[in-house]
């Protein structure tokens, strides 16, 4: 049983900073997702939990105990890596009992437990297969089982899908979910596909250049997002921004206007984004004018692209919606959908 | 011809040319160890073997010194290996795993070393070795060739740790193993194939190896030492023998390791 504590971590590489005074508490059996663009430090943080990474400054504990100066394999961690990195001099019966073999366990518990970690992730037949006999997704399983036969509290995962296809990303990260229902250890899974994290996540800590932007359950962040920044890297596609001001009771940018119900005179005169996603906005007969760009059919429903003033807007329509091209429609925003933020450093008024 | 074909039949016919250049020698040296004295001096010379002897072969291995001085030229290569591979695969291994400061200065010194003829060393070396009292003694032998070997041993076990990933290690550690124990257990069993090759390297580089050896040894010679030596005074069939026996081993093992001489010298 443990939960994680990571206090005010500091890292930086030579002159680069990689985390800036990071704090995240971890809950025991949380399945926590550290999602962000390449370079965020997300892989840095998961790495200074697994004690690959010293931190420069701040602490890391594990249920009471502070395993910031402890070696990887004095922290009770287990790591699945983005390469899977599979011993490749080893069968996949050797690699899965490798942890247990390097703590001593009695040969026949190592067997049993082996044999218990192939079975859950479907390996049985390939136990004495070598890796380079295996496919990419049963070579990402083996890294699992060997992770998992550990029995360690606290499963570290490093991008742990990246490297599959599609199809077989979609099932291996229901495969993954269903791991954790089972096996409910504590883990921090990192990734840069925002649906991943939105799938998996009890709670998702979006990183951004060394700090975290916003720590919340999937939907909470998706419905709130706390800075422009997470809203356009939540959500496909990303959440839609315009700028301008309150003026006149309404929202006035640059060539168009939104009417709306409540004006917030308290923003008056401050340069704002308003931040609404494509499903909370409906073409209709009243409303902001824009005219359509691009209409694309997804199958179960239509994305329409439409120019409001000299801004982009992505409006998910039904799929029978009938508009064209250079056609001028009418966009209603979902008032009690809109988020507002700060133009001036993108972060979220309140509503 | 179109230019593809030109291509090929250009590349293709200066490898040909550049195979016959090396190996014609080769060829006439292997059937001369092979013939009878008595024809050794037959004119114009058949390019097939008319008679096989080992006569040739048998008066060299029968010389004075020769088994002696091969046993030392062993010695010397597996001591040069030992050491070699003990100070060269850390460098090797800290060249692919580590970004230190000065490290491509680092890679340009250790080449750097090659520079210097090791005439220009073998003197004074053959003095302080005198000094020491290491002097005619197969250690100091070795002692050189580790140091000629050495460049050679880091880039190519550097090479060879680069190809083995470092998350390879990384997961070992988090599996329970200490640094150390990540490096047995994981990156040393996946290098050994390419530790075998540079290991094979040194023995050909030690094996060859004429000059230091001639200078720093008297009574103690190695093979190639010993053949020297004896070079002036000894007869035709003598040399032919003894240069295909020096040059089998170093034949026979390069040809074992092309692969990983390919990795030092080809895409790095």
């Amino acid at each position: 049983m443990a939960g994680i504590t990571i206090e005010r971590v500091t890292k930086s590489f030579g002159k680069t900073p990689a985390l800036k005074d990071v704090s995240l508490d971890i809950r025991d059996g949380e399945f926590m997702v550290l999602l962000g663009p390449s370079g965020c430090g997300k892989t840095t943080l998961l790495r200074c939990v697994a004690g690959l990474e010293q931190v420069n400054d701040g602490r890391i504990r594990m249920g009471e105990r502070d395993v910031t100066d402890l070696a990887p394999r004095n922290r009770n961690i287990a790591m699945v890596f983005q390469s899977y990195a599979v011993f490749p001099h080893m069968t996949v019966g050797s690699n899965i009992g490798f942890g247990l073999r390097m703590k001593r366990r009695p040969k026949p518990e190592i067997e049993r437990r082996v044999r218990e970690g192939a079975e859950l992730l479907g390996l049985v037949p390939f136990l004495d297969r070598y890796p380079a006999q295996l496919s990419g997704g049963q070579r990402q399983r083996v890294a699992v089982a060997r992770a998992l036969v550990m029995d360690a509290p606290v499963l570290l995962m490093d991008e742990p899908l990246s490297n599959l296809d599609a199809l077989l990303r979609l099932q291996a990260r229901a495969d993954l979910k269903r791991l954790h229902k089972e096996v409910k250890r504590t883990t921090i899974y990192v990734t840069h596909d925002q649906v991943e994290a939105m799938s998996m996540g009890d709670r998702i800590a979006v990183m951004r250049e060394g700090v975290i932007e916003q720590i919340g359950a999937p939907m909470d962040i998706y419905d709130n997002p706390a800075s422009q920044f997470v809203g356009g890297f939540i959500g496909s596609p990303p959440m839609n921004f315009l700028r301008g001001a309150m003026r006149n009771g309404g929202f006035e940018g640059d060539g168009y206007s939104v009417p709306l119900a409540r004006g917030r005179a308290e923003h008056a005169g401050r340069e704002m984004l308003l931040g609404v996603r494509a499903e909370h906005i409906e073409i209709g007969t009243d409303g902001v004018p824009a005219k359509v760009l691009v209409v694309e059919p997804l199958g179960s429903h239509a994305l329409v692209t439409a120019l409001v003033g000299k801004t982009a807007v992505k409006v998910q329509a039904p799929i029978g919606i009938g508009v064209k091209p250079d056609e001028m429609v009418r966009l209603r925003f979902d008032e009690s959908r809109v988020r507002w933020m700060d133009a001036a450093n993108g972060s979220a008024l309140p509503n | 011809m179109s230019p593809r074909v030109l291509d090929r039949t250009l590349i293709y016919g200066s490898a040909v040319l550049l195979a016959i250049w090396v190996l014609v020698p080769f060829y006439l040296i292997a059937i001369s160890a092979f013939t009878p004295q008595a024809k050794l001096f037959d004119y114009p010379k058949p390019l097939v073997p008319t008679s096989f002897s080992t006569e040739t072969m048998q008066f060299f291995l029968d010389a004075r010194g020769v088994i002696p001085s091969t046993i030392n030229s062993l010695v010397v290569a597996l001591i040069t290996i030992v050491f070699g591979l003990a100070l060269g695969t850390p460098a090797g291994y800290a060249l692919a795993r580590f970004r230190f400061r000065g490290r491509e200065a680092f890679q340009v010194i250790v080449l750097a070393t090659k520079m210097f003829p090791i005439a220009i060393l073998s003197i004074p070396l053959a003095v302080t070795f005198l000094q020491l009292g290491l002097y005619d003694n197969v250690i100091s032998v070795a002692l050189v060739h580790t140091a000629m070997a050495l460049p050679f041993i880091i880039l190519v076990t550097g090479g060879v740790f680069v190809a083995v990933s470092h998350e390879l290690e990384e997961a070992a550690q988090t599996l329970g193993c200490s640094r150390w124990g990540a490096f047995l257990r994981v990156a040393l069993p996946l290098a050994l194939p390419g530790l075998a090759a540079a290991a094979i390297f040194t023995f050909v580089i030690s094996w060859n190896e004429v000059f230091a050896a001639t200078i720093l040894t008297l009574r103690q010679r190695t093979l190639p030492a010993q053949v020297l030596a004896s070079l002036s005074t000894s007869p035709l069939a003598f040399k032919f023998a003894g240069g295909l026996f020096m040059v089998l081993p170093a034949v026979v093992f390069i040809f074992m390791i092309r692969r990983y001489l390919m990795n030092l010298w080809g895409s790095r």
